[in-house]
Order: structure tokens, then C-alpha cells, then sequence
């Protein structure tokens, strides 16, 4: 398939893998930001053409595994009510809350429909004036925009049985809190290439110079990787802490201006709980004061809850690199997709579902321990 | 359409253009859609009406049996229709024992309000994959049940097939060093039924694979293929199938090459777009064939002569400790083809 194919081609990956080896001369720990690049990392194998001395960590991009328990909880109590239509993203369904998953409101009557964009529930509520149409809004920076752009034209158009449970996060705040942390390993990043693609990569610029950590925007194909890999290595080893685009088929340094104005105009930051990491001040989006009226939380009058995570979920830990899945006691024997734990065994871009879904069974050289 | 149907749909339209609870209720009604529409379309070789169907299988001939049920949304897609897949699903099971479909048993369920021209479009079209597959519809039954209680129609078809050769197929039987070889590229059937029902606007047009397999199946048997296992790559796809079969093969584990497996660019696209695996989507006419290594290139010429539209040698058997599936990907390295937790869903970004 064009502007996939020449990425994973095999003589181009492995031509990176070599020049990554000659490259490293030290033991270097590096974390990939986004869920879809871990998912790369295993699925291709790419982790067993990495040099051992060079350690692939996986970092909290993974919109699904971060969003806090107590908001799919008030997603499911909200699609629960009559007269409700709750549309999302088809990955957030299986994510269990403190009683259930979406799919289980679904299996109960309630009305919970899997939707490609924003824009389809905003025509659903269009459609069906009747109903309260309500869209469970996740995710980076990447998808922000399309539900900007949907919360702008029902307020626009004055759709008023539209509105939008709102749990958007950011990746820069989510970078400091890791390297901030006492416990950090994080020598370099590579930065999450569709984030980029929307933000640019001004705001990790004073992020890099603040740590002394090289940051690479990076795609998500294999040779994307190895190369990102490449980049971050030959600064590490050079003593350098810059931030270099490897992603330049899609990404340039300011991002797409049009789509920032439109979150600027339509979000705020916020402060935002993580699961399973805890509160990360200013590191999440929700509605501007002009378009409050389309918050699900005001709208459905929702009370906060404080609920508790399964105390054997090592989650927090993933997904900050502190811990990788097959070293928890509960990987792949209590805590399975059938039957998770956390979410990070639950979603598509999530570490522990990859690692579950990919490696249960072959030995790798980088998993060590707690394998069945 | 519409007019061709109306000059020979068999129910007068005028008095009844939607299905009723009436034509399930066994009285005059249900006669006449019995009569008029389901024989005369179907059951044209059945001359004796009776409660069922007295079969006389071949002296001494094994049989094979099995049922399916379908209900598929939407009913007509690119490429096919649940009528197609009605017939085309349980005759392709009875293939995959390596059995021609004799005698099928065809249960409709209907909804209140059915259209009755999209019903007699579909008897239409189990009329013609009957046909084409040659398998006789033998007996029958219809429902009819409330309306906004069924999807306007679910089908259920069981089949009883005729075993004309001595192999044991089946799961227990594969080899090492048997090849696996595809009949053709996999994942479309999934991708079209999706298209057209999500209204995702694609640049090109897919349609279904939707197919008979016993016309590709038969040759293999027919000259001397040792077949030792074949699977339809149904719901799941071929990443199920190969699970589903080295699970019950033991002290054997399968090594698919990526590369290898065919798919279709437009199917490709979709998937990335998505985030599917087009290894797990669905197809309705495709499957895979175990047979021994030194017969693979053999296997493959048939299929070709049989008109599959892309066959393929994609993995084979060996010896090892654990049953699994390992597929050795593009980049050379090797991780393991997993069976899926429940449906792929579409990622968020």
C-alpha cells in the first residue's frame, strides 16, 4: 500500500538497525510516547533489532488507558438514562469502569453506538431531535480538533440535544510529570508523531533544553521508528538534548495553525486526572466558557465519585516506563482482555494488551520474568 | 429491479406489499407464500408435500451435517446478499469436510412489516446459489415474529453433504511439513459489509468475496491431493481459523509468513485507516487447505485451474512444544498470530 509499504520495507529497516548499532556505545533508555508506536514496536518485532544496550520503554499515549475511571463511570451512567444516544470511539467500549463497560449498558438496552468522528454523532443529533446525543470525547491532542470542530458547529448551528463528555489530555504536561518523577529513567523521547502533526514541536523545544533530554518526533511505521530510534541514540551519545523531526512527511514545526485556533477557541486547559498516574496539573482540555452548554458533565448535573482501582494493577507504572506488562504478577493469568485488570489490557494501543496479544507466547530477549 | 420483480413476484403486492404476522400464522395466508413463493422459487424438484424430507443417501457413502445461521446487516451488499450467504455458508462448510452438498433444510425467520419484494429478492437469490451449487432445498419452515423483533430477516440452513473419497480432514490430521495454501486474498467480505453499513465512502468499490468453495475444494480431491485439513476463513479470519485449527493439533504449532498472504490494497487501506488487522476480518469465500509439503505446488495449479482468484502457499506445519500460531513478519522477526478477545473495534487515533 502506497506511503505505507516503503516504510516497513525490510532493507531500509534493517539498514537503520545497523546504523543504530554502530551508533551506541553506551546503555540508553528510551520511551516512546504514543500506544500506536508501542503497538509497531511489538507487532513488528522491532524491539529484537534494537541493541541491547539501547532499552525501549513505553510511555502514557494511549488516549483509552489514561482516561480516569470515575469519567467512563459517568459515561455509563449517562448512557444509561432514557432517552440518551452515548456515541464513541469503538475502543473505549470494553474498558471496564468500577461496575461494567459500555457494552454492558449496551446489552442492558441502553443506547451506545460506536462512531468513526465526532461529526457522525453531531449528525445523529441532527437527525434525531428527539434524543440527547452525547459524544464520549477522549483523547490527545491528536483528536481534539475534529471534536472542536463538532462542539463549533452545534453551538453554531444551535444543535442543543448535542453535547460532549469531555476527558482530553496533553502530552507535554504528561512529559514533565515522568521526568520530573525521582524515579525517572527516561534518557530521550520519541514524541508522538500525530500529536506533532496537529501541535508542531515549539512546546517540547523548552522541554528538551529544561531535562537535557533529546526528543524526536517520530512516525509509526518500522523505519519511522528505527530511524527516530537512530536520532535520539546519536544525541544521547553526541551529549546533545535538541528536538529533531523524523516525521517530516507530516509534521511541521507550528502544526496545523487552523486546527490550534479552533481548540484554543473552543477548549481550555485544565488540570486532569490520569489513571492509574494521578493528577498531572494543566494537562488536560475542557470546554471554554462560551461552549459550556455542551458539557455532558453540567447537562446530565453529574456528581463526582471517587472510586478505586484494582490494587494489584500495575498500570501507573507502565505507563510511565517504570515497568514493562510481562513483568507484572497478574499479566496474562488474572488479569487478561477477557477479564482486565486495567485498561491498559484493554485497549487497542494499550501496552499490556500488545504485549499480551503479540508475545504471550514467543521468548524475547527484552521480556524478562512473570511469563506464564 | 423493482419492475422485473413486480411482473413476477407471485404475491399480489397490491393486497399485500409487507410481510404479516398472518403469512406465519399457518392459516391461508402462509400457504399461499408457501405455495406460490417458496416452491415454486425453491422447492421445484420436492413433489411430495409432507413434515419432512425422506432422504436415500448413496450405498454405503459417509455423510456430512451441519447448520448455520445468518444475520447479516445489511441484507443486500456489494457482491452478495444474506441469500447467497445462506446457501454459499453451510454448502462451503460441508466443502470444508470435504463433502458435496446434497440436501439443504432452509428456516426463515421474518419481521413484521418485511418488505415482500425484498423478501422475494431474496428467495430469488436462494433459488440461484441453490442451483449453483447444485444442493437440492429439501425442507423448509417459516416464522413470522412481531415487528422491531428481528432485522427484517435471519435465514438458518442446515445441509447434509455426500463424503465421495477415504481422507480423514480435519484438524487432528495435519502434518509437519504440510503447507498451507489460500485460495485467495483475504479480508474483503468484512471490509465491504462495513463499508456500506458504517457509509464509509470509498475511493474504489469492494465488494464481498462471497463464493461457492466446493468448485475449488473438488479438484484438489479429485486428483489425488492428499488433503489432510480445510477451514473457511468465516467470521475471525484467517488468524481464527488458524488458531481454531492448530489448538486442536497437538505437539504442533503453524508459521504463517506475512508476506506471503494476500490482501487486497483497497483492503489494506481500510484496515490501517481503522486500525484492523485484515488477518482477522471476515471472509465468505475463502479457505485454506492443508496438504503435504511436496503436493503444494500441485494444490496451487488446481486452485488456479478452478478459478480461485489468488492462491497462495502462506505457511507451514511443524513440530514443536507449544500449539501456536507464529507469524514471521516482514522484518524478518517472528511474533505470535493470537486469537482475538471478542470483535476488533476501530481505535480511537
Amino acid at each position: 500500500m502506497k506511503y505505507v509499504e516503503e516504510y516497513r520495507d525490510a532493507r531500509l529497516v534493517r539498514r537503520f538497525a545497523q546504523q543504530l548499532r554502530r551508533l551506541v556505545t553506551r546503555p540508553w533508555t528510551i520511551m516512546e510516547i504514543c500506544g500506536g508506536q508501542t503497538h509497531s514496536i511489538v507487532r513488528f518485532g522491532i524491539d529484537e533489532l534494537v541493541p541491547p544496550l539501547v532499552t525501549l520503554v513505553h510511555g502514557p499515549g494511549c488516549p483509552v488507558c489514561v482516561t480516569p475511571l470515575e469519567l467512563i463511570d459517568k459515561a455509563i451512567a449517562i448512557a444509561s438514562r432514557p432517552g440518551v444516544t452515548l456515541c464513541s470511539f469503538g475502543d473505549m467500549l470494553r474498558v471496564p469502569g468500577s461496575r461494567g463497560d459500555l457494552f454492558s449498558v449496551k446489552a442492558w438496552g441502553g443506547d451506545v453506538r460506536i462512531v468513526y468522528s465526532p461529526l457522525d454523532a453531531l449528525a445523529l443529533a441532527r437527525a434525531h431531535p428527539e434524543k440527547e446525543v452525547v459524544f464520549f470525547a477522549v483523547g490527545f491532542e491528536t483528536t481534539a480538533p475534529a471534536n472542536a470542530m463538532a462542539v463549533y458547529q452545534a453551538k453554531r448551528d444551535a444543535i442543543r440535544n448535542f453535547s460532549m463528555l469531555v476527558s482530553h489530555v496533553l502530552v507535554p504536561p504528561a512529559m514533565r510529570a515522568i521526568l520530573g518523577s525521582p524515579t525517572n529513567r527516561v534518557q530521550g523521547f520519541l514524541a508522538a508523531g500525530h500529536v506533532c502533526t496537529v501541535m508542531g514541536f515549539e512546546e517540547y523545544e523548552p522541554i528538551a533544553a529544561q531535562y537535557k533530554v533529546p526528543i524526536v518526533v517520530t512516525g509509526f511505521e518500522p523505519a519511522d521508528i528505527l530511524e527516530g530510534l537512530c536520532r535520539c541514540v546519536a544525541q544521547l551519545e553526541q551529549g546533545r538534548a535538541e528536538v529533531e523531526n523524523q516525521y517530516v512527511r507530516a509534521v511541521v514545526r507550528q502544526g496545523n495553525v487552523h486546527a490550534r485556533r479552533l481548540m484554543a477557541e473552543v477548549f481550555r486547559v485544565v488540570d486532569r486526572k490520569w489513571r492509574g498516574i494521578g493528577l498531572i496539573p494543566a494537562s488536560g482540555l475542557a470546554l471554554a466558557a462560551d461552549y459550556e452548554d455542551f458539557d455532558a458533565e453540567r447537562r446530565f448535573e453529574l456528581t463526582e465519585t471517587s472510586v478505586e482501582e484494582s490494587p494489584e494493577c500495575i498500570s501507573g507504572l507502565i505507563l510511565q516506563g517504570l515497568k514493562k506488562p510481562p513483568e507484572c504478577p497478574a499479566f496474562a493469568s488474572r488479569c487478561t482482555p477477557e477479564h482486565p485488570l486495567g485498561a491498559t489490557m484493554v485497549s487497542s494501543e494499550g501496552a499490556c494488551a500488545a504485549y499480551y496479544r503479540y508475545r504471550r507466547q514467543v521468548s524475547t530477549p527484552t521480556c524478562t520474568g512473570g511469563q506464564p | 429491479m423493482t419492475s422485473d420483480f413486480q411482473l413476477s413476484c407471485p404475491i399480489a403486492l397490491r393486497n399485500y406489499p409487507h410481510v404479516t404476522l398472518a403469512h406465519g400464522g399457518g392459516g391461508r395466508l402462509m400457504h399461499e407464500l408457501i405455495e406460490k413463493m417458496f416452491l415454486g422459487a425453491l422447492g421445484g424438484a420436492q413433489t411430495q408435500r409432507h413434515d419432512g424430507a425422506v432422504l436415500v443417501p448413496p450405498t454405503g457413502a459417509r455423510l456430512a451435517f451441519t447448520t448455520d445461521s445468518y444475520v447479516v446487516s445489511p441484507l443486500f451488499f456489494p457482491g452478495g446478499d444474506i441469500g447467497e450467504l445462506a446457501i454459499y455458508g453451510t454448502v462451503n462448510d460441508l466443502a470444508m469436510c470435504g463433502a458435496r452438498a446434497a440436501w439443504l433444510s432452509l428456516g426463515l425467520i421474518l419481521e413484521e412489516g418485511l418488505p415482500m419484494d425484498t423478501l422475494w429478492r431474496i428467495v430469488q437469490s436462494l433459488a440461484r446459489a441453490a442451483q449453483r451449487t447444485g444442493v437440492v432445498i429439501v425442507t423448509g419452515d417459516t416464522k413470522v415474529v412481531d415487528r422491531g423483533r428481528g432485522d427484517g430477516i435471519y435465514i438458518n440452513t442446515a445441509g447434509i453433504g455426500v463424503v465421495e473419497h477415504d481422507l480423514d480432514i480435519g484438524p487432528g490430521a495435519i502434518h509437519d511439513g504440510d503447507a498451507i495454501v489460500i485460495d485467495g486474498d483475504v479480508g474483503r467480505h468484512g471490509i465491504a459489509i462495513m463499508a456500506q453499513r458504517e457509509g464509509l465512502a470509498l475511493e474504489t468499490a469492494l465488494e464481498s468475496d462471497c463464493a461457492p468453495l466446493w468448485n475449488r475444494v473438488a479438484p484438489l480431491l479429485e486428483h489425488g491431493i492428499e488433503v489432510h485439513c480445510l477451514r473457511d476463513l468465516t467470521r475471525g479470519g484467517l488468524a481464527s481459523a488458524l488458531n481454531e485449527i492448530v489448538m486442536a493439533a497437538s505437539g504442533r504449532s503453524i508459521i504463517v509468513d506475512e508476506t506471503a498472504i494476500p490482501v487486497l490494497p483497497q483492503v489494506e487501506a481500510v484496515c490501517e485507516v481503522l486500525g484492523l488487522d485484515p488477518l482477522y476480518v471476515a471472509c465468505e469465500g475463502r479457505f485454506i487447505a492443508f496438504v503435504p509439503g511436496a503436493q503444494a505446488a500441485s494444490a496451487l495449479e488446481l486452485l488456479r485451474g478452478a478459478g480461485a482468484p489468488q492462491p497462495a502457499i502462506i505457511g507451514f506445519v511443524q513440530r514443536a512444544e507449544r500449539n501456536e500460531v507464529i507469524l514471521r513478519s516482514r522484518l524478518g522477526t517472528n511474533r505470535i498470530l493470537d486469537m482475538l478477545s471478542g470483535e476488533q473495534l476501530p481505535r480511537i487515533c
